[in-house]
C-alpha cells in the first residue's frame, strides 16, 4: 500500500489489514502525522502528540501480533480538545484553561487506550464547545477541507476541527461532543457520519462540562461502519458519571445488515421551515424515497412544539454553563488575571474570567446567570423546562405510535464562509442547530449521513433520530440510507 | 422586558466577570437581542407539566458513603495558578 493513502483507509478496513498483517499501526500512525504536519493550514489538530502516537502504536503492534486485538487496536484517532487527557494539554479552546495538563485521564480516552487506539493529538473546537463555525476558538478558526471556489468555509462546530480532521483524512477517526448539534452539523458540513448517542450512552467523566444535561460524546468517522465500531468502544456504564446508564453495549457493527423492510420511518412535517432552500427540501425527499425504495413505511408526523426547542435550549444550556464555568475563578486551575496593589479576591475573578472568557462564552455565563437569578428562575428557566418536557413528550407520543426513526435535513444549509457570520446578531448563528437541538433536548439518538452535493459542490447531510437506547437499530437505518445515497465525493487537496 | 445598562452591570458581576462602563450599553442590547428570542416560550401552555429534571426516567447512580480515593495532594495542586506549603494560595480575602 502507498503511505499516502494509509490515512484515507476506514477503521474497519484498516482493522482488517492489521490483522492480516498487511500493514502496522506504526506505519499507519507515520502517515497520519506526515498529513498532520502537512495541514497546517487547517488548524484542525491544535495540539500533536507524536511520541504518545508513536509509543501507543508499538503497543498496539505488539498486541495485534499476539492475536488479541480489540477492533480499535493500532487505530489511530484524534481526539476533541474538550477530553482531558493525562499530561497533554486539555483547554477546551479557551485561554482560561491555557497550560493546564490534567492528571487524568477521561473515561471515553481510557476506555479507548484500553482497546489500544493510538492518539494522534488534540482537535479544534469553538471555545468551551460554544460555537457553530469553529470561530470562538482560542486557537484561532478550523478550516473545512472543502471550498467555495476559493472561498474558506467553516468545518461547522463546536467540533470543527474533528470533523475537518476525518473529512482530510488526517485521522481514521475522531471523537466529539454533541451538546445541541456538535457532531452533527459539523459532520453534515464536512461530507463524514458523526452518531450522537442516547444521553446517559457515554460517560461524561473527563470531559470538560458545557451543559450537564445535554452533552454527549460520540465518534466521527468516513463512514456509518465506523461510526458503529468506535460508538461501542467509546460506550458503556461508568460509576464515576452519575447519570451513566447501567445497559449493556451491544455489537453495534453486527446490527448493520441494511435490511430496513417494515422499519416506520417518521417525517416531522414542522421541520419543513418557512424559506427552506429549495436543495434541502429536495435532498430531503431524496432521502425519504431512498428509505421506501428500501422496504421502510414512510408516515408523516407531527412535533408540534419544534419550533419551542430553540428557545428552549438558550434558557438551559446557558443556565447549566453558567453553573458549570463558575469553576474557572483562577485558584485551582488555568489562567489567573495578573492583580494590582490592593485587589481582593472578588477583583480576582472577575478580572481572570475577564481575560480568560472569549464573547460568546461570558454572552452565555452571562444570560445563564440572569435566568437563573431571583425573580426570574421561574419566568425562563423553569418555563424552559416544563417546554422541554413537552418537547420530550413529542418525541415519546410518535414512537409510542410505532415510528422506528425520523428523517430530518441535519442543517439548515451547506457550510458557509469564515467570518461571514460576524456582523450577524448571536441569533443567526442560533439557528444552525434548529434541525438538531430538539434531540438533545429529549435525550434521544442521533445521526448525520452524508446525502448529496449542493449546486456550489458542497456536501449536505440528512439526520436520523432513533428511539432510546436503540442506536443499533438508529444505525442499521442510516447504513441503508447511506448504501442507497451512495457519497463518495472528497475534497481536492488545496492545504 | 427590556434589560437596561444598570442590569447588565449587576448581572456582569453577579456572573464575576469584568466588564468595562464602555461595553455595557452593548452587552444590553444583546442581551435584549437573546431575550426578545426566548421570550417565544411564554406562547406555550404549560399548565400542569412538570419541569424536567432528568430526560431518562431513571434516578442518580448513588454509591456507598465510604472513602474511596485520597492522598494526591501533589496532584490536586499541580495545576494551581499559585500554590503554597500544600495550600491554594488566594489574594487577602478577610481584612
Amino acid at each position: 500500500m502507498i503511505m499516502s493513502d494509509l490515512t484515507k483507509l476506514t477503521i474497519a478496513a484498516a482493522r482488517d489489514a492489521l490483522r492480516r498483517g498487511d500493514v502496522t499501526s506504526a506505519e499507519l500512525t507515520q502517515s497520519c502525522l506526515a498529513a498532520i504536519d502537512g495541514a497546517d493550514a487547517l488548524n484542525a489538530f491544535v495540539h500533536k502528540t507524536p511520541e504518545v502516537a508513536t509509543a501507543q502504536a508499538a503497543s498496539a503492534d505488539d498486541r495485534i501480533k499476539s492475536g488479541e486485538a480489540p477492533d480499535l487496536c493500532g487505530i489511530p484517532l484524534g481526539i476533541k480538545d474538550l477530553f482531558c487527557t493525562k499530561g497533554v494539554p486539555s483547554q477546551a479552546a479557551s485561554r482560561i484553561l491555557d497550560g493546564f495538563k490534567p492528571e487524568y485521564e477521561s473515561t471515553v480516552t481510557t476506555q479507548l487506550f484500553e482497546q489500544g487506539a493510538v492518539m494522534l493529538g488534540k482537535l479544534n473546537m469553538d471555545e468551551f464547545a460554544m460555537g457553530s463555525s469553529n470561530e470562538t476558538s482560542v486557537y484561532g478558526d478550523a478550516v473545512n477541507p472543502w471550498r467555495d471556489g476559493q472561498t474558506q468555509l467553516t468545518p461547522g462546530g463546536s467540533s470543527g476541527g474533528s470533523a475537518s480532521a476525518v473529512a482530510a483524512d488526517l485521522c481514521l477517526g475522531a471523537t466529539g461532543t454533541d451538546t445541541g448539534g456538535s457532531i452533527r452539523q459539523p459532520a453534515a458540513f464536512t461530507g463524514i457520519t458523526g452518531i450522537k448517542p442516547t444521553y446517559g450512552r457515554v460517560s461524561r467523566w473527563g470531559i470538560v462540562a458545557f451543559a450537564s444535561s445535554l452533552d454527549q460524546a460520540g465518534p466521527m468517522t468516513k463512514d456509518v461502519r465506523d461510526s458503529a465500531i468506535l460508538l461501542r468502544a467509546m460506550a458503556g456504564f461508568d460509576p464515576k458519571d452519575s447519570t451513566s446508564a447501567d445497559i449493556p453495549v451491544p455489537d453495534f457493527e453486527a446490527a448493520l445488515t441494511g435490511d430496513i423492510k417494515g422499519k416506520v420511518i417518521g417525517i416531522p412535517k414542522e421541520y419543513r421551515m418557512d424559506g427552506m432552500p429549495a436543495e434541502i427540501e429536495k435532498l430531503w425527499s431524496d432521502g425519504t424515497a431512498m428509505l421506501r425504495d428500501a422496504g421502510a413505511e414512510i408516515r408523516d408526523i407531527s412535533l408540534p412544539h419544534t419550533k419551542y426547542a430553540l428557545p428552549a435550549y438558550y434558557v438551559i444550556a446557558p443556565a447549566e454553563a453558567s453553573s458549570n464555568l463558575a469553576r474557572y475563578d483562577g485558584v485551582r486551575f488555568g489562567h489567573r488575571a495578573k492583580l494590582e496593589q490592593g485587589d481582593g479576591i472578588t477583583e480576582m475573578y472577575e478580572k481572570t474570567r475577564a481575560e480568560g472568557f472569549g464573547d460568546e462564552v461570558k454572552r452565555r455565563v452571562m444570560v445563564g446567570t440572569y435566568v437563573l437569578s431571583a425573580g426570574f428562575y421561574d419566568a425562563y428557566y423553569n418555563r424552559a423546562r416544563r417546554v422541554r418536557a413537552l418537547i420530550k413528550r413529542d418525541f415519546d407520543q410518535v414512537f409510542a405510535e410505532g415510528v422506528d426513526a425520523i428523517l430530518t435535513p441535519a442543517t439548515p444549509s451547506s457550510a458557509f464562509g469564515l467570518g461571514t457570520m460576524a456582523e450577524a446578531d448571536p441569533i443567526s448563528m442560533y439557528l444552525n442547530d434548529v434541525f438538531t437541538v430538539t434531540v438533545n433536548l429529549a435525550g434521544l439518538p442521533g445521526i448525520s449521513v452524508p446525502a448529496g452535493l449542493d449546486a456550489k459542490g458542497l456536501p449536505l447531510g440528512l439526520q436520523l433520530i432513533g428511539r432510546p437506547w436503540e442506536e443499533a437499530d438508529l444505525l442499521n437505518v442510516a447504513y441503508s440510507l447511506e448504501r442507497a445515497a451512495g457519497f463518495v465525493a472528497k475534497p481536492d487537496r488545496w492545504w | 422586558m427590556s434589560i437596561d445598562t444598570e442590569t447588565a452591570r449587576r448581572v456582569a458581576k453577579l456572573a464575576r466577570i469584568r466588564v468595562e462602563d464602555d461595553a455595557l450599553p452593548g452587552l444590553a442590547q444583546e442581551f435584549n437581542a437573546i431575550l426578545g428570542f426566548i421570550e417565544q416560550l411564554s406562547e406555550v401552555d404549560v399548565d400542569g407539566i412538570e419541569p424536567m429534571t432528568s430526560v431518562t426516567p431513571q434516578r442518580l447512580f448513588r454509591r456507598d458513603d465510604l472513602v474511596t480515593d485520597g492522598d494526591q495532594q501533589d496532584k490536586v495542586l499541580e495545576n494551581a495558578p499559585d500554590a503554597r506549603e500544600g495550600f491554594f494560595a488566594v489574594p487577602k480575602v478577610v481584612e
